[in-house]
């Protein structure tokens, strides 16, 4: 018989039963919530007088809806009715069914995908679910973790269990050195153009690899956190000596003797060495250049030494059916080197890219520089409330606010517009988010995806720059 | 939930990959607490030419006359023909939600994103994954023939085209359990909460760290 990979041992760790025809019940061990998605599943709980099952094992903030200024007024201070509501909704079941929450004037208040892990309630083993798709974020700390729709939060918060079939397995392998100036977001938007949208439909897939191994956890999270961007639901790396340094000494991990106890357990969440993957993509890390999308799905990507793809060259009917819409959408020639297209916003944020090692990144590039004049807005959004505070002792706010960006408050903000940070119709932004979408950042917004100091550089040149080129003049 | 046993309808074509959630249900119409009314709003970046709110009233718009939702070959379909990865993003289920309130009870497919594969089963939408030659038949006699309806039968996992000729699709036993009978998997899982409990007594002894919270 041969090896398990991480996923079968995360999976057989979490079955409470399964049918002849591999319908199976799995447990989860955290889960996570927020203002959006969680409204239509607690009512649901009540009409039918249900109880939470496990309260213990829910964590909730509010991150989509609420504003990155003019915090003080508190949460009757959001000046949306809609969105203040969604808020209030969110702080009132929590109250009723008595579940942790940290509320928006909390420290500890941020992106969800940004606290769970910060505060040691993402750990190694274990199933996490939250009604948001980038769930596949927590996957990095050797975890099983996923995004459910409204039904299945509902679904989890009565039973502490989730209908599922198991997926196929998917190693997606990055071997080598990666170059200088090329990060974590340059790895996955490197994948997805190799792989695809759809590439990871069906599987879970487990990033490995002398690249992968190399990157920090907050890199493997911005990994991970695509995984849903190639059609992956869960997306994971093998636990090793940094994600028990990363965990330890988190408010919400295990201390004494069960923290020795859990890391001996953690140890072993790794893939067998004859573990059999059902597909494996390899990738050369030393290729990676840093990444910029063009089009209007995450797989529309190019280094950014290159130009934009000509869909008469692709032999695919729908696919260039596909290109000359993303194009019109764009605005965009064909042949444009990307280095000369020019940018109106920029926004450094999200659960992919918010953490204090991306606005690091990013103020490296900004530390000595100005906004270029064409840009209208450069935001910095911290995932957290803590990240915030981090940033600021390290002085951070500082060199964004002299360069010319706005600093502001936690939250999803400009990702995916809920609030009042977007684009207006026509606007071009270089974002460190996760999704290309039409309107995604705003009704006729145009994105481009890039890493924080991609994003970085493009703010202070006023177009897309090679990173690496910037940082030698 | 409304259980799916047959369908009889009309079939509108939406001819593009990749088609996301944000595109079937744009984030603005995300903060309403509830789970209905998402109807008017669907597919709302395409179908409309001005941008739209919650609360507006979205028959005094501007809709969009290019747009397939518009045609009024396409009034009252029933049956979606999507391309690859449809449904693709965000997790949102209003994204189901709205397709359900505007009418849609089946989406047809080569393939799907698989939050959105989940959600449409939660709310008695039948998605159905077709080879791409076979899709490409039914968006050619779709778009020639004004009227063209398709019948569902999900209990024989068949569609029947308008000359009587039979295609076979495969759904997943217990989804399909479910979907023909309307049933709640809540109260099926609830079932087992015996073997829920034992599972987490046995848990608590092995990986005590998972319950200290």
């Amino acid at each position: 018989m041969s090896g398990r990979t991480l996923y079968d041992k995360l999976w057989d760790a979490h079955l409470v039963r399964e049918d002849a025809n591999g319908t199976a019940l799995l447990y989860i061990d955290r889960h996570l919530v927020h203002e959006v998605t969680s409204p239509q599943a607690f009512e649901g709980l009540r009409l039918a007088g249900r109880k939470p099952w496990r309260t213990a094992s829910i964590l909730a903030v509010p991150d989509h809806n609420v504003p990155t200024t003019h915090r003080e007024g508190g949460v009757e201070g959001i000046e949306d009715p809609v969105a203040r509501i969604q808020v209030e909704t969110l702080d009132h079941n929590c109250e009723e069914f008595g579940i942790t929450e940290f509320h928006m004037d909390d420290a500890r208040q941020g992106i969800v995908h940004v606290i769970g892990p910060e505060q040691g309630a993402t750990l190694p083993g274990m199933t996490v679910v939250c009604g948001d798709s980038h769930t596949s974020t927590h996957g990095a700390f050797g975890a099983l973790a996923f995004g459910i729709g409204t039904s299945e939060v509902e679904h989890v918060l009565a039973t502490q269990c989730l209908i599922q079939k198991k997926s196929r397995n998917m190693q997606v392998r990055v071997e080598g050195e990666l170059g200088p100036g090329v990060t974590a977001k340059d790895v996955v938007l490197a994948i997805i153009g190799e792989i695809g949208t759809a590439g990871g439909t069906g599987h879970a897939i487990e990033f490995a690899g002398s690249a992968i191994e190399s990157l920090s956890m907050e890199g493997r999270m911005t990994v991970c956190n695509m995984a849903i961007e190639a059609g992956a639901r869960a997306g994971m790396v093998a636990v090793d000596q940094k994600t028990i340094d990363y965990v330890a000494g988190r408010p919400f991990a295990p201390t004494g003797e069960l923290w020795e106890r859990a890391v001996a357990d953690w140890r072993r969440l790794v893939s067998d060495a004859d573990a059999r993957f059902d597909r494996v993509v390899t990738l050369d890390a030393g290729a990676i250049r840093p990444q910029v999308t063009w089009g209007t799905s995450p797989e529309m990507v190019v280094p950014v030494d290159a130009a934009v793809p000509d869909p008469e060259q692709e032999s695919d009917a729908v696919k260039r059916e596909g290109m000359r819409k993303a194009l019109a959408y764009m605005d965009l020639e064909p042949g444009t080197p990307v280095t000369s297209i020019r940018l109106d916003k920029v926004f450094i944020g999200s659960c992919t890219n918010s953490r204090i090692e991306d606005l690091r990144a990013a103020a490296a590039v900004v530390r000595g520089r100005k906004v270029a004049a064409n840009i209208r807005q450069a935001l910095v959004v911290p995932g957290s409330g803590l990240v915030k505070q981090q940033a600021e002792a390290e002085g951070l706010d500082r060199v964004f606010l002299e360069a010319g960006f706005e600093w502001r408050e936690p939250g999803c903000s400009m990702c995916l517009a809920m609030n009042a940070d977007r684009l207006e119709p026509g606007e071009r932004c270089a974002s460190t988010s996760n999704r290309n979408f039409e309107g995604r950042q705003g009704a006729g917004g145009r994105t481009h995806l890039v890493g924080p100091a991609m994003a970085a550089a493009a703010a202070v040149s006023g177009h897309f720059v090679d990173v690496r080129t910037l940082s030698e003049s | 939930m409304k259980a799916f046993k047959t369908l009889d309808g009309l079939v509108m074509p939406l001819d593009r990959s990749n088609v996301d959630t944000d595109a079937i249900i744009p984030k603005q119409y995300l903060k309403s607490v509830k789970r209905t009314g998402f109807g008017p709003n669907l597919f709302d970046d395409w179908r409309y030419l001005d941008p739209g709110e919650p609360g507006q009233d979205h028959g005094k718009r501007r809709p969009n006359p290019d747009f397939v939702m518009n045609q009024p070959r396409y009034r009252g379909a029933s049956i979606l023909l999507a391309r690859e990865n449809f449904g693709c993003g965000s997790s949102r289920e209003h994204a189901v939600w709205a397709l359900e309130d505007a009418g849609f009870r089946v989406v047809i497919a080569s393939s799907f994103a698989d939050i959105f594969f989940n959600n449409c089963f939660k709310n008695g939408v039948l998605p159905i994954v077709l080879d791409a030659a076979i899709l490409d038949l039914l968006f050619r006699e779709t778009e020639a023939n004004e009227g063209y309806r398709l019948r569902v039968d999900l209990e024989q996992q068949t569609i029947t085209r308008p000359n009587g000729e039979t295609i076979h699709f495969e759904v997943d036993e217990f989804r399909k359990y479910c979907l023909l009978n309307g049933l709640d998997d809540i109260g099926l899982t609830l079932q087992h909460a015996d073997e829920i409990r034992a599972y987490e007594d046995r848990r608590r002894r092995e990986a005590p760290w998972l319950f200290e919270f």
